[in-house]
């Protein structure tokens, strides 16, 4: 056995340079001879750009440009694309309309991009950007998504009839209808999912630069998908080609879902680089961030749940208004539909789901991926729901999930909403949560609560989700416009080192750790003697990037392959220098051997051999041991697992206190136990945050962002969550090489169903029913107050 | 108008023209290259540009470096010795207790001025104390782990 190898809880090769402050972040680079880029941005939600007057900001000391969207017409700078396009029921294409990353004509949400100045020093380009005059003539905007296709509703763009970027629909209507009419109860329920902001605490972050003696542009960009920004920038944008444009991402400070479109900061600095002949860098102030970062969720949906007089569960109707912000995002429109709509059979075997989502353009930042991207959406949802149907038919939550979860013994099973889950034990992660927690003994801690004039509650989520995106055809088939393979080289060095150049980008992930786990038990190597490179796509020969919770069960399968390749190519050398055949050849723990035999050869030696290959079989192999692979992925991997969450209110201040959180889940193989632990909590965490705290509020006239600081906008901070327990349950993903299923959204995706589900456990006996995130103090209070007084009425 | 300032980081005694408005962050990372600390929010809540200045923390971000004349500052970069972490660092790497790291320095510096007024804190007196610090990562759960385990390695230092 190897040591650190799959499966050890091996402490991170990450961690020295960041705990000592020598990560390399964007903001930390600079180039010589940098100039340094301010955004003008909009003030208005919805406003016609008249006139911009640069001249003062021209004067001022250390300004280089005054960049506008009419220099950008005159360039020809094409639109940001989006990556996947979406058919309407009637068939028609989504609406996209153009977004030209500096606006020309009109601004279509506060802190739409106007101008760029560029100056000596930041602060001479921040003081400049308070001269640029622009005449700006505001005009009415729409601002919440349930207004959105209002008749008569501000257009965000002219051309979106109402607002509607796309109208889509999945699933069975007639065989949905007919269940209803044979249903003996309906649960019905209206439910907001609140907009969030991503806030990675990194804030964005580029540096833009023109080589003119090689025609050569280069942009270090905090980028989850540094390959992609390459692709989309240069072929769609900017019409660069791949050879003329390096994209660098280096450490990332967080992204969660905000670091993976292609942002027009990005094309602009880039476009702008090579007219101011310097390189130009730009850092987010948190403001900014929270004004054009993506945001993530915004639904309001309707949904209903018919059930047998048993109460198993016949069918559901889902209709979803899905806020799509002012431009399309890169990933924007694949969000509410192929992740969401999808998931909504849930662990469960309801045998007919439709839903419905209606994409709509608002004048708000762009909405995007945020952790778990749509499958919070559709757990939340269903969670909600499910545990509604409990209360109003009276049966035990857990019961009533057990009822109607999929057996193991169902798998694989075909869900109405196209996906095919391969395994799982469902009932097990719902028995495993349910005994953690002490499920049976609730009562006896609810009325210790009581005694004590606090509300106690418990609540359950039980969630699959899909990751490890995704099978390229089944992707292009769905309206994706790229593939969403992975790639690997593995680089094994002459004395015996090894360096993988991946296209996974890792900013929190630990794939250094990891992916250098996965090659020392494969290959035998000590992790030390192990690089993991990525970030660059000079170096790495192509990537899809990190999210979805894609890189171990995507990026690990193709280095896994990788070094498939480089084993099957050692053991050709091994066969010729032991005299043997290659079919008698073993490969173990770094050593190649004569099966049967004390005859063997370690890796190392072997490795040395190919690149000094004076005994070697020249007639049929190559020198060297270098090899790359693509893994395109079968199917959607599926972990899934069950979230209870037991908490106490303070009937008095409404404070929530969450006095406990149980997780099992199953990832499949798990390659370092204690990694998937923190990515757990970590996601847990972003989850109770969407629950209990955050909530990103526009002024609904003006489109004023109320929530642009993180003075207003409240993320969980240490003392509003407890220590979690956190278990596996592991069933092997059957079709990757690893069995691996993908850990870093699951926190995040099951668990504010738990803590709104164990919040109106509290509430009920006051009588409130209904509640929508976040639970603050005060929305609680006010919640209970309401409750009290139609009590009184 | 320029301004001179002169102060001693991490051992060093230093000195530099700047603008009058320059932040204490600004000056470490722009002038003297100390990277380690970061600007995450601007406005104080989040805790990732935490620097010692005479001893107590402080959040550089929002600090003029004017007013670290003549003090002693101490970042992230002037913690390890000899190449050997200084035990609150080693106690994040042992217990996971960073993953992305860019909150990182400014959690151990907080964490540190946490054990030097409480050497045995209890987890909720970690949880309290953190109350400037933002991790959007881990959760917290392996930080108050982290935490704990620096302060007993600290042994009330």
């Amino acid at each position: 056995m190897v040591e650190n190898g799959i499966g050890a809880r091996t402490k991170r090769k990450e961690d020295a340079r960041f705990l000592t402050g020598k990560g390399t972040y964007t903001d930390d680079i600079n180039r010589p001879h940098q100039t340094h880029g301010v955004f003008v941005r909009s003030p208005h939600a919805h406003a016609r750009i008249k006139k911009i007057k640069a001249d003062k900001a021209l004067k001022a000391p250390g300004v280089i440009a005054v960049l506008t969207g009419a220099d950008m017409v005159a360039d020809k700078v094409n639109s940001l694309p989006c990556g996947w396009l979406i058919h309407s029921k009637d068939g028609s294409p989504m609406v996209e309309p153009p977004h030209i990353p500096l606006a020309p004509d009109k601004a279509r949400h506060v802190g739409d991009h106007v101008a760029l100045v560029v100056a000596e020093t930041r602060n001479q380009a921040r003081d400049a950007a308070e001269l640029v005059e622009v005449d700006y003539e505001p005009l009415k905007a729409v601002v919440r998504v349930g207004d959105a296709d209002k008749p008569g509703a501000p257009l965000v763009h002219d051309q979106a009839k109402n607002n509607i970027c796309y109208d889509w629909h999945l699933g069975d209507k007639a065989a949905v209808d007919e269940a209803f009419k044979k249903a003996a109860h309906v649960t019905k329920l209206d439910l907001i999912n609140s907009r969030l902001i991503p806030n990675a605490i990194e804030p964005r972050s580029a540096i833009a630069e023109y080589d003119s003696a090689n025609e050569r542009y280069t942009l270090y960009t905090a980028s989850q998908n540094p390959h992609v920004i390459r692709l989309l920038m240069g072929a769609f944008v900017l019409g660069i080609p791949e050879h003329k444009l390096r994209v660098v991402s280096p450490d990332v400070g967080g992204g969660f879902g905000s670091k993976i479109p292609h942002y027009a900061e990005e094309a602009i600095l880039t476009w702008a680089s090579k007219k101011v002949g310097r390189p130009i860098k730009w850092t987010a102030e948190r403001s900014e961030s929270f004004l054009s970062d993506t945001h993530g969720r915004d639904h309001v949906s309707h949904v209903e749940l018919a059930l047998d007089k048993d109460g198993k569960f016949l069918g559901l109707r889902v209709a979803t208004k899905a806020a799509m912000g002012a431009y399309l995002s890169t990933f924007a429109s694949a969000i509410p539909t192929y992740l969401y709509g999808t998931l909504l059979a849930g662990v469960y075997t309801t045998p007919a789901v439709y839903v419905e989502v209606k994409a709509l353009f608002t004048h708000t930042a762009p909405v995007d991926a945020l952790r778990g991207a749509g499958r919070p959406e559709a757990c939340y949802l269903l969670e909600r729901l499910v545990e509604r149907a409990a209360w109003e038919t009276k049966t035990d939550p857990v019961e009533l999930r057990r009822k109607n979860v999929i057996p193991k013994s169902a798998m694989p099973y075909q869900t109405p909403v196209a996906l095919q889950y391969d395994c799982g034990d469902f009932v097990k992660n719902l028995d495993d949560a349910a005994k953690a927690i002490g499920w049976a003994s609730f009562a006896n801690r609810r009325e210790e609560s009581k005694k004590r004039g606090m509300l106690r509650g418990i609540g359950v989520s039980h969630y699959i989700e899909a990751c490890g995106i995704a099978p390229s055809a089944v992707v292009g088939a769905l309206g994706g416009r790229a593939g969403l393979y992975e790639s690997a080289e593995v680089r094994f060095h002459p004395t015996g080192s090894v360096t993988v150049f991946t296209g996974s980008h890792p900013h929190g992930q630990s794939n250094e750790t990891t992916f250098a786990q996965i090659v020392a038990s494969k290959l035998g190597v000590p992790i030390e003697n192990v690089e993991i490179v990525h970030g660059d796509t000079d170096r790495v020969p192509f990537g899809m990037g990190t999210y979805g919770s894609r890189s171990i069960a995507v990026g690990g399968s193709a280095l896994v392959k990788a070094i498939d390749k480089v084993i099957a190519k050692g053991k050709k050398i091994a066969a010729h220098q032991l005299e043997a055949s290659e079919a008698d050849i073993e490969f173990k723990d770094g050593v190649f051997r004569v099966a049967g035999t004390d005859k063997q050869k370690a890796i190392g030696e072997i490795a040395l051999s190919a690149y000094v290959p004076h005994n070697f079989p020249h007639e049929t192999t190559e020198p060297g041991l270098d090899e790359s692979a693509f893994y395109d992925p079968k199917n959607f991997t599926f972990p899934s697992g069950c979230h209870i969450c037991e908490l106490e209110v303070d009937p008095d201040t409404g404070k929530v206190a969450i006095l406990r959180f149980v997780a099992v889940d199953d990832f499949g193989n798990i390659i370092n136990p204690m990694i998937v632990e923190g990515q757990v909590h970590g996601g847990v965490t972003h989850g109770i945050g969407q629950a209990l705290t955050e909530a990103c509020v526009y002024d609904a006239e003006s489109g004023q962002l109320l929530t642009g600081s993180m003075m207003d906008y409240c993320m969980p901070k240490a003392d509003d969550v407890p220590s979690f327990e956190v278990a596996t349950n592991v069933v092997p993903c059957t079709h990757n090489p690893l069995g691996v299923k993908g850990c870093g959204e699951a926190g995040t995706i099951g668990s504010a169903a738990a803590v709104i589900n164990a919040l109106l456990s509290a509430l009920a006996p006051l009588g409130v029913k209904e509640f929508d995130m976040p639970a603050s103090s005060h929305r609680v209070w006010q919640a209970i107050q309401n409750a009290s007084r139609k009590a009184a009425d | 108008m320029p301004i001179t300032v002169s102060m001693t980081v991490n051992g060093k005694a230093v000195s530099a023209s700047v603008e009058e408005r320059t932040l204490l962050v600004q000056y470490l990372r722009d002038h003297l290259g100390l990277t380690g600390t970061h600007v995450g929010c601007d406005t104080s809540q989040c805790g990732a540009c935490v620097v010692h200045v005479n001893g107590r923390s402080a959040k550089s971000c929002t600090m003029l470096t004017a007013q670290a004349e003549g003090a002693d500052v101490l970042t992230i970069e002037g913690l390890a010795k000899n190449g050997k972490l200084h035990p609150m660092q080693e106690a994040f790497r042992e217990n996971h207790g960073l993953q992305c790291g860019f909150c990182t320095p400014g959690m151990v510096m907080s964490a540190l001025d946490l054990v030097k007024n409480n050497p045995n804190p209890s987890e909720s007196d970690i949880r309290h104390y953190l109350e400037g610090n933002i991790c959007r990562c881990t959760g917290y759960h392996n930080i108050i782990k982290s935490i704990a385990a620096g302060a007993k390695a600290m042994g009330g230092r």
